[in-house]
């Protein structure tokens, strides 16, 4: 008697399928409309267009991975290494730049270092200076202003794996390093940073694909990048194939980073996950040194989190105090949960599903399927969405075919954008699922197998269960990446739809910076959330390390 | 060190006089790859109804392998599998485990935390009725003694305790057979002798036929009928604990269940010789190089004169024996032995082998396999 194919697993082979192709269609999509285009457009982007953007973003690349390396590693070895007044609660605050979307921070320092802005103002007023002109500060609208702001904001994706890995390592190895004369700088750059090298390859890779996927600062800052121009050359030029084009040729710079920081890693895995050793080999700084380190940890912080953030905070209060709540605010914050409540309900449920095909249709499939399901976070907002017209336009027609609907479903309704959202984020939620399935032994899945039950009720009556906490938090994640996501939601939502990121881009485009700093200090706090979180979940680490000593 | 022999082996043999006899397993020429290593060669067993049989060998060796495909949770690259008279594994056949009415018992116990000790027990008496399910749960958890923990959860309780809720759970939907995965390697020496008794005492009672996975020899001679004893994926002998003792069919069969001492020898005329002394050539063994393990036991000492003479070269004490190192003519390293205490260093004994417990093995050309059966 064969292990027959029940219907659910039939089912379930169907539904994998389904979901892979829908997975692979932006990609696919994108190569048809590129080709679609052809003659005409391509030697007019590739004379006028593409050399510029990709010089541009080649620059910021390189200029935002150096930053975020030197800042990154630099902050992780500060609180590692050394022991100082202040260093746990610095350690907490530098991660805080996450909370920070690139496009907020980039909203804030222009409306901040604008020549009438208040930091301007406040330095003329100091040198008791009159005018602007009489104070010529390098613009902040251009490229190392771009570099610089991205870096301040993006250097946390390195800083987390990097700690994470001295924290584990650092014990011992500055013992040793010390038994054998090593000063701090020798240890730093002969010892840490070379064991370091996984962890900041893997998230100076992170961080420049938030650089990449970034719409809003480029374009505030004038920076025309990769991004910046498939956005404009769909939406200005309503050049399609065009964007396509743009897009495949950013895909390509994804692929290349995609290479490059697996090379840099050396095919070393990054394991963030093994026992801490103690850190009692903490060099203790006192006096001037331990200011010195403390003013030199906090500049990050100062400048990619509590600057912009205190800035939008005063904005907000001050525009409050004056005009009330904006009118629109409301509406905004309400699309803005709708949209990623929703979004983030199908997130959870497809993840959850793609997370457990290992144990329902086998571990080939199930690792295939995982995979796939990276592919939306690997490709940029823009050229997501540029991907997807094609697969929702053929969705839409299909639906009417059949009668089903008689409007554009998908992309008429914020149908679209659930689907664009859910595919860009989806490995969130099933890296989420995945890592709590995979805390279970494997022998409680199988006890209940032997027990009798089927692959599916074990799933539903035992895995679940167990990994709930894990499945939430991934749920938590994605809801405030889906909130603060800006370029999908520009390009895919319904006409007269705004939320809090789409309303802030248009203030921001329009030079209104006053008018979104409410929006703006909102979509801050929801991003407080995750980092909360991370905190959170490094206290439970420590208290079980307690448990077991 | 002379082993502890199993003094009484609880009674019935095979479960025919068992209140419900129970079918066996067979298993036939099972093989399983892992990529390029092989974890299962060419694997049979068979197990009769009520027979308990210890499946012994070093971790690596394929016996958890062989314990996942019996039970289904693994499936086989050759070879077949059958319950009883069902065939549940085989060519173009894979039942899947829920079906298979194979208990197992895991290492860990794999005990849901989620659930209260009786959800647990009762988690496997699906198809009965809810009022029937909880009553054959509550008289199964009774029966190991943990009434009182029924609404507890797993992670209150300790190692005895887990264990025994562990059996219950695996005894509740009464399975055909009971697969056990090393089930008391996780507790301390005290508990594990007496859980280990209880439960052979449950599973003697019922008459269900058991297969214990263990690296422990003194386990597995305490715990079964029969004993199949595997290396790298292969059943080198399958005997009952007396003759897998006593008549091993290797030397790595010798040194399985007990302490060896390993000596050159040559078989010539009708005699084999060695450094301590000759021994009676078995009839089967042709002339040339030997291999003589024995056992402690086999070694005699007596005074002077008898036998080989030994020099002794050190002694240590060592609780109820005294270790002594000997030094015997035509041998490299000292002889190590645990004796009553009764030598001293520089004494002068003789020694003479008894040949019950002398085991003669032909030289293997090197890169010669072990013979299997």
């Amino acid at each position: 008697m064969r292990e027959t194919m029940s219907a659910a697993r039939g089912l379930g082979w169907v539904g994998a399928a389904a979901l892979a192709a829908l997975l692979l269609s932006p990609v696919i999509s994108l190569g048809l409309s590129a080709s679609e285009g052809g003659g005409e457009l391509w030697p007019h982007l590739a004379a006028y267009v593409l050399p510029q953007a990709i010089r541009d973003t080649a620059l910021l690349l390189a200029g935002v991975g150096l930053l975020v390396i030197g800042l990154g590693t630099g902050a992780a070895w500060l609180v590692s290494a050394f022991d100082f007044p202040g260093r746990r609660l610095l350690d907490a605050a530098l991660l805080l730049p996450l909370a920070m979307p690139t496009y907020v921070v980039a909203y804030a320092y222009l409306d901040l270092m604008h020549p009438l802005g208040p930091l301007q103002t406040g330095l003329r007023g100091l040198l008791g200076l009159a005018s602007p002109r009489d104070l010529p500060l390098p613009d902040l609208r251009s490229l190392p202003g771009c570099i610089g702001l991205l870096g301040f904001v993006l250097y946390p994706y390195v800083y987390l794996p990097t700690r994470a890995l001295f924290l584990m390592r650092a014990g011992t190895l500055l013992e040793a390093a010390r038994m054998l004369g090593a000063g701090p700088w020798r240890t730093f750059l002969r010892v840490a940073l070379p064991l370091a090298r996984p962890a900041v390859a893997l998230g100076t890779g992170l961080a420049l694909m938030e650089a990449l996927n970034d719409v809003g600062a480029a374009e505030f800052l004038g920076v025309r990048t990769l991004t910046v121009q498939v956005y404009a050359t769909w939406v200005n030029r309503s050049d399609l194939p065009g964007a396509a084009q743009i897009a495949l040729v950013m895909l390509t710079c994804v692929v290349a980073l995609v290479g490059l920081e697996r090379l840099a890693r050396g095919g070393r895995g990054y394991a963030g996950n093994a026992r801490r050793d103690a850190a009692s080999a903490r060099r203790r700084l006192n006096g001037w040194r331990a200011g010195a380190a403390l003013a030199l940890g906090a500049a990050p912080v100062a400048f990619g989190f509590l600057l912009p953030a205190g800035h939008l905070a005063f904005e907000a209060w001050r525009r409050i105090g004056g005009h009330g709540l904006p009118d629109a605010l409301a509406s905004q914050t309400l699309n803005t949960i709708l949209y990623a409540s929703v979004a983030t309900g199908v997130t959870v449920v497809i993840g959850l599903l793609v997370a457990a095909t290992p144990y329902l249709l086998g571990a080939r499939a199930g690792r295939m399927l995982i995979r796939a399901a990276g592919l939306g976070y690997a490709m940029p907002g823009t050229v997501l969405a540029v991907g997807l017209l094609g697969p929702l336009a053929l969705l839409d027609s299909g639906l009417f075919e059949v009668g089903i609907a008689t409007a554009l479903v998908g992309l008429g309704t914020g149908g679209a954008l659930v689907i664009a959202y859910a595919l860009r984020f989806l490995t969130v939620t099933v890296g989420a699922s995945e890592a709590g399935l995979a805390r279970i032994p494997r022998a409680i899945p199988d006890a209940a197998r032997v027990l009798g039950r089927s692959r599916l009720a074990t799933l539903t009556t035992i895995q679940l269960p167990l990994a709930w906490p894990a499945v939430l938090s991934g749920a938590l994640l994605a809801f405030v990446d889906i909130a603060k996501e800006l370029p999908v939601t520009l390009l895919l939502r319904p006409l007269n739809v705004e939320t809090l990121s789409t309303h802030l881009y248009g203030e921001a485009a329009r030079g209104t910076y006053e008018d979104g700093a409410a929006a703006a200090l909102l979509i801050v706090v929801i991003g407080l959330v995750p980092v909360t979180l991370l905190l959170r979940l490094d206290r439970d680490a420590v208290l079980r390390r307690g448990e077991r000593l | 060190m002379f082993p502890r022999r199993p003094t009484v082996k609880a009674a019935p043999r095979a479960g025919a006089d068992a209140p419900n006899a129970v079918s066996g397993l067979d298993v036939a020429k099972v093989t399983r790859r892992f990529g390029r290593t092989l974890a299962l060669d060419d694997v049979s067993l068979s197990l009769g109804p009520g027979e308990i049989l210890a499946v012994l060998g070093a971790s690596g060796c394929g016996k958890s392998t062989l314990l996942r495909l019996i039970a289904g949770l693994d499936v086989a690259d050759s070879g077949e599998i059958a319950v009883g008279d069902r065939r549940v594994a085989g060519r173009g056949c894979h039942e899947p485990p829920e079906t298979r009415g194979v208990g197992l018992m895991f290492q860990d116990y794999a005990l849901f935390p989620h659930l209260t000790v009786l959800a647990n027990v009762r988690f496997g008496l699906a198809h009965l009725p809810g009022a029937e399910a909880r009553r054959v749960a509550e008289e199964r958890l009774a029966q190991v003694g943990l009434a009182h923990r029924a609404d507890s959860y797993p992670g209150t309780l300790s190692g005895g305790e887990a264990q025994r809720v562990a059996l219950a759970r695996a005894l509740a939907p009464r399975p055909r057979v009971l697969l056990l995965d090393e089930p008391f390697s996780n507790l301390d020496a005290g508990t594990r002798e007496h859980v280990r008794a209880d439960t052979l005492a449950v599973l003697r009672r019922d008459g269900i036929g058991a297969i214990l996975v263990t690296h422990d020899s003194a386990e597995a001679i305490a715990f079964a009928d029969r004993i199949a004893l595997m290396h790298r994926g292969r059943v080198v002998q399958c005997d009952s604990p007396e003759r897998l003792y006593d008549a091993p069919r290797s030397p790595f069969a010798a040194r399985a269940l007990g302490d060896i001492i390993e000596i050159p020898g040559q078989a010539v005329d009708g005699l084999v010789t060695t450094a301590l002394g000759p021994l009676p050539r078995p009839a089967s063994m042709p002339d040339g190089a030997v291999r003589v393990c024995l056992r402690p036991e086999a070694i005699r000492l007596g005074p002077v004169g008898e036998g080989v003479t030994a020099t002794v070269l050190g002694r240590a004490f060592a609780g109820a024996h005294l270790r002594l190192d000997l030094v015997v003519a035509g041998r490299d390293a000292p002889l190590r032995l645990h004796v009553p205490p009764e030598a001293a260093p520089g004494d002068r004994v003789g020694i003479h082998l008894l040949p019950a417990r002398a085991y003669i093995f032909a030289e293997t050309p090197p890169g010669e396999r072990i013979s299997t059966i």
